[in-house]
């Protein structure tokens, strides 16, 4: 009832305020930017232009809190979770503390990563070094990353809740979900966790295979998993899941089948993105 | 500048201008409980509440919001509900659609997209509900708070990398400083700086809008968490977030009534001492 009272309000002083509007925008932007240039970054020799559209992307020593750095770092997290997750082992990036970025002629870009990485279930925290090489070109290829002096949180034991799980499942109990997990309160049923953790773990050759310097994905949420016949002594799961692209904000969805046991950790099959569901196909499709 | 005998001094907080950041409507209420306790006992709330006005819109984008709780699908919704263009698409992002830059960068032209600005600057009519309410009034705001999620960040203006706001180094050091009164309620960090810096560049924010009124202490709160349950935040970290950004919303609004308010009651005492000894007497 404001909110049309507002608008009527608006609409009748459309011409007065409008003008104003439009005129105090560019002025008020003008000045500031003639008065106060571009603040010079801590490390005078390195120029940090911010990529728009199309990228003039840092290069030189990163700050750690700026996105170049932080986007190269969660590569990293996606990475450790694709080779060493599991059930009960899911890694989280912690902190940035340094970072350097380089063009590695004609093949792409090059950043050597100080950070800290957290292992989620037994709430451990190392430093760790990474590299990170994002290759340009029109072919698409993964982003690569290599890791050093983070042993400790790679050794992470977690094999006797990794064989008991495996066994369960192997034989007694299937899983199929009812709910999505997290739900829309962020709230996961215990028993469900250790395979929201696997769906992560999963999806993190997803995220590691798609991201590029101007993305940053995260799992927004897992739809569905389903396990299916065990192959091969490998316990084996179709699952869809909702990605979180931070700079597109949007949610990308993906099937994915993957195999997983405490030997051979998780390997995944196939993996397919799902069109964008618009909303008149949102209507068309009976529920 | 501000004339603090003139009209009465504000400060403005919305959140859930995205509808699916539901730890931000949950702050807002979590807020005003907590300042409507607190001036009983404390001074210093008391005065700030006796010589400002607080604005607070828990739940800007209400449609966004209530279509975010209809189902398990529409959980992840971020736009208002506005029919697009053609009938069959919905929602403009209303953080894109103030006029401040208005379509510039980051921004999709698709009206399915996530960012999707509107068919132009401030097309919508939560977009327009603010910028009337706070732009008729705008001399009077010390403080612009908006409120979303997720990401532990402070975003001071602006959003376009090609534009500084003049108070830079002031917006840096009262955000650096709200961030370890955050870091010290949960040891959760908060990384501050530009949109372009920090996270990415965009236009027709809210935040950017509110600065190029002259509003000076303009700031985007992302909350927790940093993607491990994302927008769907459990319950039990409600409370603790609240706590640490209420934390910080506090030291950014002690700030700007400080800078207001404890400076002019000096300068009025100066220039009645002055004007006494001067023998001069004012009816």
């Amino acid at each position: 009832m404001g909110l049309r009272r507002a608008i009527v309000l608006v609409a009748l002083m459309e011409v007065t305020w409008s003008l104003n509007v439009t005129t105090i925008g560019p002025e008020t932007v003008s000045t500031d930017a003639s008065a106060h240039p571009e603040p010079a970054e801590e490390n005078t020799e390195q120029k940090e232009a911010v990529a728009a559209e199309e990228d003039v992307m840092a290069t030189g020593e990163l700050n750690p809190n700026h996105y170049p750095a932080q986007r190269a770092a969660k590569l990293v997290q996606h990475y450790l979770n694709a080779r060493y997750g599991s059930p009960y082992k899911l890694f989280g990036l912690k902190e940035v503390h340094s970072g350097n970025a380089e063009e590695v002629a004609d093949s792409g870009r090059k950043y050597q990563l100080e950070i800290s990485v957290h292992e989620i279930i037994s709430n451990t925290k190392e430093k760790c070094s990474a590299e990170v090489f994002f290759p340009s070109g029109a072919k698409q290829l993964s982003p690569q990353v290599q890791v050093s002096a983070c042993e400790e949180i790679l050794k992470l034991d977690a094999k006797s809740e990794e064989e008991a799980l495996y066994q369960q499942y192997k034989t007694n109990k299937t899983v199929r979900t009812e709910e999505r997990l997290p739900d829309s309160y962020g709230h996961i049923d215990p028993e469900m966790t250790p395979f929201w953790h696997l769906s992560i773990v999963a999806s993190s050759f997803i995220m590691l295979k798609e991201s590029t310097e101007n993305t940053l994905y995260n799992v927004a949420q897992v739809a569905n998993i389903t396990q299916l016949a065990t192959e091969n002594d490998q316990l084996k799961f179709d699952c869809h899941v909702l990605l979180h692209e931070m700079v597109s904000q949007e949610i990308p969805q993906w099937k994915l089948l993957f195999t997983w046991s405490p030997a051979e950790g998780v390997k995944v099959l196939h993996t397919e993105q799902l069109p964008h569901v618009h909303e008149f196909e949102k209507r068309a499709k009976p529920n | 500048m501000h004339q603090p005998f003139e009209g009465s001094q504000a400060i403005w907080m919305d959140c859930g201008i995205h509808a699916r950041e539901w730890i931000a409507p949950a702050f807002c209420q979590y807020f005003v409980r907590q300042i409507l306790q607190t001036y009983k006992t404390d001074a210093k709330m008391e005065a700030m509440m006796t010589n400002m006005d607080f604005y607070i819109t828990p739940v800007l984008n209400i449609d966004g919001y209530m279509f975010s709780w209809k189902n398990s699908s529409t959980r992840l919704w971020r736009k208002n509900r506005s029919p697009g263009p053609s009938g069959d698409c919905y929602g403009t992002d209303l953080n894109r659609n103030f006029d401040a830059n208005w379509g510039t960068i980051r921004v999709s032209s698709d009206c399915n997209s996530d960012i999707y600005p509107g068919r132009g600057p401030i097309s919508e009519p939560e977009a327009q509900a603010v910028t009337y309410f706070v732009g008729s009034r705008k001399e009077d705001f010390l403080c612009f708070l908006t409120i979303h999620s997720y990401g532990q960040l402070l975003l001071i203006p602006y959003g376009h990398p090609d534009f500084t706001a003049s108070n830079y180094d002031e917006l840096m050091k009262v955000g650096e400083e709200a961030a370890e009164a955050i870091l010290k309620v949960h040891g959760k960090t908060y990384r501050v700086g530009t949109s372009p810096a920090v996270l990415y560049p965009n236009s027709g924010s809210s935040r950017d809008w509110a600065r190029m009124q002259d509003i000076p202490l303009t700031f985007t709160f992302e909350l927790r968490d940093n993607g491990t349950y994302g927008f769907e935040l459990p319950q039990e970290e409600i409370q603790p977030t609240c706590e640490e950004a209420y934390s910080g919303a506090l030291h950014i609004i002690t700030y700007a009534h400080d800078k207001t308010f404890n400076g002019a009651a000096a300068t009025a005492a100066a220039l009645w001492t002055t004007l006494l000894a001067l023998g001069v007497h004012l009816m």
